[in-house]
């Protein structure tokens, strides 16, 4: 058999799939204020892998409900009568996040980019979006860099990042009592940076962090990783992982018997999306940082029943993200009668936002994280689930001052 | 100490998945001499099917395991008979696309269907909890993965050189021209063997459906290493393909243990290095390289 053609074959096999998901854009008319005529929104995220669910097509559908919202809201007063949703998978992949984020701005007209989970595709998008002087709200990756050494005046880290994940979980647990940790992380940019934020937030709260174990990512086995972890006999171990890998290695966890060992599972990041994926039961007890819950007051709960009649599911907080980062774009427009981006950054910069998904929110002008409040949350056990989807216990509220990393430690300049 | 006998079963258990699905893959091979790239996509299949059985009529693990590679099984048959076989005739580059587009469009209707994050699976009871040996604790469900699945390939072995229907099969995977010219008819096993393999690689799904995440794209990077085992035991070997599965998972483990981020590297250096000094593989033989 000629293996020199099955390679090649498939090398034109995969390059054809990678271009077959771009859609088309159309010149408009213009008609000064708006480029285009219209204002395009772009959302960029993972269509098809392993965070379709807890973000994806969904979140398109939110982006896409900001915009009935907006103009059943101005109607005929809306600055412009014509905005566009258009989506793009990135696959996770910063290369070809890279290249989409260069076709949303230039061919498809997109004035901002939004979502963009995985933290070293989210910088690639923000230094596209550095370049072409464009709009980017981040809501899927959680890396700081963002609104740390790579921020930029088009940039915004909407939802959570990493300093905040930590501040909730790893400083609530380590001041519980679960002070000796070990830490199971995916070697890249997101897992680095957790694995970062988890080990200082630990140490802050008297804790110690003894081995920081990297893992491949994606990866389907962690039992080895974990006995590793478990032989130094730590309080917690926190594992890092996200999505399908978080859902291999929570496994792996109950069937090795540690929780009967009194070490205990912290988990860095979680969705609601993997709860109900892999059962309340595998996950009760676990503590996470929760940047948005659907059933914590009556405004989200009215929120999520419009999304289930949407959608069929529940939101996640990234799809509530998605939809308050659109909205409160669109309101900027419609305040400054323009989508020009120069613009559009000065009216978000310093701005005091209340809607579904900020709660006591804030724009910070210095270095655009935007904060608000954040919630530690448990999972529930089997027996307190009342309806579908009811799995979280809200612990407690971190208030939006304290759950960020202050503006002093913050090493962005946006120059 | 502990930790190296852990490390060892891990990886061993770890090895058994590779080894049931390398050992369906090397039979395939050998008899149609098609690289099934669906491989991967036919273990994703395995676990799935559990988990919606499970979902939809309350069907357990124990009934799984037997009715999910039955079900693997004529699935396996009706797409040799209706796809793989009109194109054995032609460069086996063909087969190549057809199952790697298969995998491409089962992985995608299983995403449609059941999303991305995954299936809920319940274990029974019986296989959670440790098994106590000395002051070693290990997983009741990994130690039944090794053992299940020893007794699996012992199985396929004896049925290989014990029986009438696997010295055909031997003989057709060994020397296929040579079989026929002695008036075996090959084609006759040619759909049945493809059954079996695409059973073997559901059979593995079925048991990683407990302990792994069940998702659309759980096969997709299982696929890749399962290409390395192959590689390493010899293509269209059958004590090759079990032997470096469990090799592999070996490799894996102690990786995973001692050099965390080689972890991946470590067995496509070891398929390197078998590449360099036996083209053929551990258990291949010269001539079919």
């Amino acid at each position: 058999m000629s293996s020199k053609r099955l390679v090649a074959t498939a090398v034109v096999s995969s390059a054809a799939l990678l271009l077959s998901a771009c859609g088309s854009g159309g010149p408009g008319g213009g008609d000064g204020e708006f480029t285009d005529g219209k204002v395009t929104l772009a959302v960029l995220n993972d269509q098809s892998g392993v965070y379709k669910d807890l973000s994806g097509p969904n979140s398109v559908k939110a982006v896409e409900m900001a915009v009935a919202d907006f103009q059943e809201k101005y109607g005929d007063d809306a600055v412009v009568e014509e905005v566009e949703v258009v989506s793009a998978d990135h696959q996770n992949k910063p290369d070809i996040a890279n290249t989409k984020a260069q076709e949303l701005y230039d061919r498809e007209g997109a004035d901002i980019i939004l979502d963009v989970p995985t933290s070293s595709a989210a910088l690639a998008v923000a230094t596209q979006a550095a370049e072409q002087q464009k709009l980017y709200i981040n809501i899927g990756a959680g890396t700081t860099e963002l609104t740390n050494g790579q921020c930029n005046k088009y940039t915004f880290h909407w939802a959570y990042d990493t300093y905040q994940l930590a501040q909730t979980t790893g400083t609530a647990i380590a001041e519980a009592g679960g002070t000796d940790w070990q830490i199971i992380y995916p070697d890249y940019a997101f897992g680095q940076d957790m694995d970062k934020s988890f080990t200082a937030a630990v140490e802050g709260a008297g804790g110690t962090v003894g081995d920081h174990i990297a893992t491949p990512f994606p990866n389907d086995n962690f039992t080895t990783f974990l006995t590793k972890a478990a032989s130094a006999e730590p309080d917690v171990i926190g594992a890092m992982q996200a999505g399908g890998d978080l859902i291999n290695l929570v496994k792996q966890y109950n069937e090795g018997g540690y929780a009967d060992d009194g070490i205990d599972l912290a988990v860095g990041l979680m969705f609601i999306t993997d709860i109900h994926s892999l059962g309340v039961e595998a996950f009760e007890g676990v503590q996470f940082a929760e940047a948005w819950y659907w059933n914590l007051d009556e405004e989200n709960r009215a929120w999520a029943d419009r999304f289930l009649d949407e959608t069929g599911t529940r939101p996640s907080f990234a799809h509530a993200a998605n939809y308050s980062a659109a909205l409160q774009y669109l309101e900027a427009v419609q305040a400054e009668g323009t989508d020009d981006a120069d613009t559009v950054v000065g009216h978000l910069e310093g701005k005091e936002i209340d809607d579904v998904f900020l709660k006591n929110g804030k724009v910070r002008a210095e270095d655009h994280r935007v904060i608000h409040d954040v919630y530690l949350a448990k999972v529930k056990s089997p027996d307190a689930v009342e309806e579908e989807w009811d799995y979280e216990e809200i612990v407690s509220t971190i208030p939006a001052e304290d759950a960020f990393m202050p503006l002093e430690d913050s090493s962005c300049s946006m120059g | 100490m502990n930790e190296i006998l852990q490390y060892t079963v891990q990886g061993l258990a770890a090895g058994s998945f590779y080894a049931l699905a390398a050992l369906g893959l090397a039979i395939i091979f050998g008899v149609l001499g098609v690289v099934n790239f669906a491989h991967g996509a036919c273990y994703m299949l395995g676990a799935v099917t559990a988990a919606v059985l499970l979902d939809l009529v309350g069907m357990n693990f124990w009934v799984a395991l037997l009715v999910v590679p039955v079900l693997m099984f004529v699935f396996g048959v009706l797409l040799e008979r209706l796809l793989v076989s009109r194109l054995t005739a032609l460069d086996p580059l063909y087969n190549f696309l057809l199952t790697f587009g298969l995998s491409l469009l089962l992985v995608d209707l299983v995403k449609r269907q059941y999303g991305v994050s995954g299936l809920p699976y319940t274990r029974p009871e019986i296989l959670t909890g440790q098994l106590s040996v000395g002051d070693v604790r290990l997983p009741t469900y990994q130690v039944f993965v090794l053992v299940f699945s020893l007794l699996v390939c012992l199985g396929v072995w004896l049925l290989m050189t014990r029986t009438r229907i696997g010295m055909i099969v031997r003989a057709s995977t060994e020397k296929s021209e040579l079989t026929r010219a002695l008036g075996v008819d090959v084609s006759r096993w040619v759909t049945p063997v493809f059954g079996f393999g695409i059973a073997l690689a559901g059979l593995a799904g079925v048991l990683a459906a407990p302990f792994r995440a069940i998702t659309a794209d759980m096969g997709s990077s299982f696929i890749i290493i399962l290409f390395a085992v192959v590689v390493i035991g010899g293509l269209g070997s059958i004590v090759g393909a079990v032997v470096a599965g469990f090799l592999v998972g070996l490799v894996e483990a102690f990786g995973q243990a001692y050099a965390p981020t080689l972890s991946q590297i470590v067995i496509f250096v070891l398929m390197a290095v078998v590449i360099l000094i036996r083209p053929a593989g551990l258990f291949g033989r010269e001539e079919n390289a």
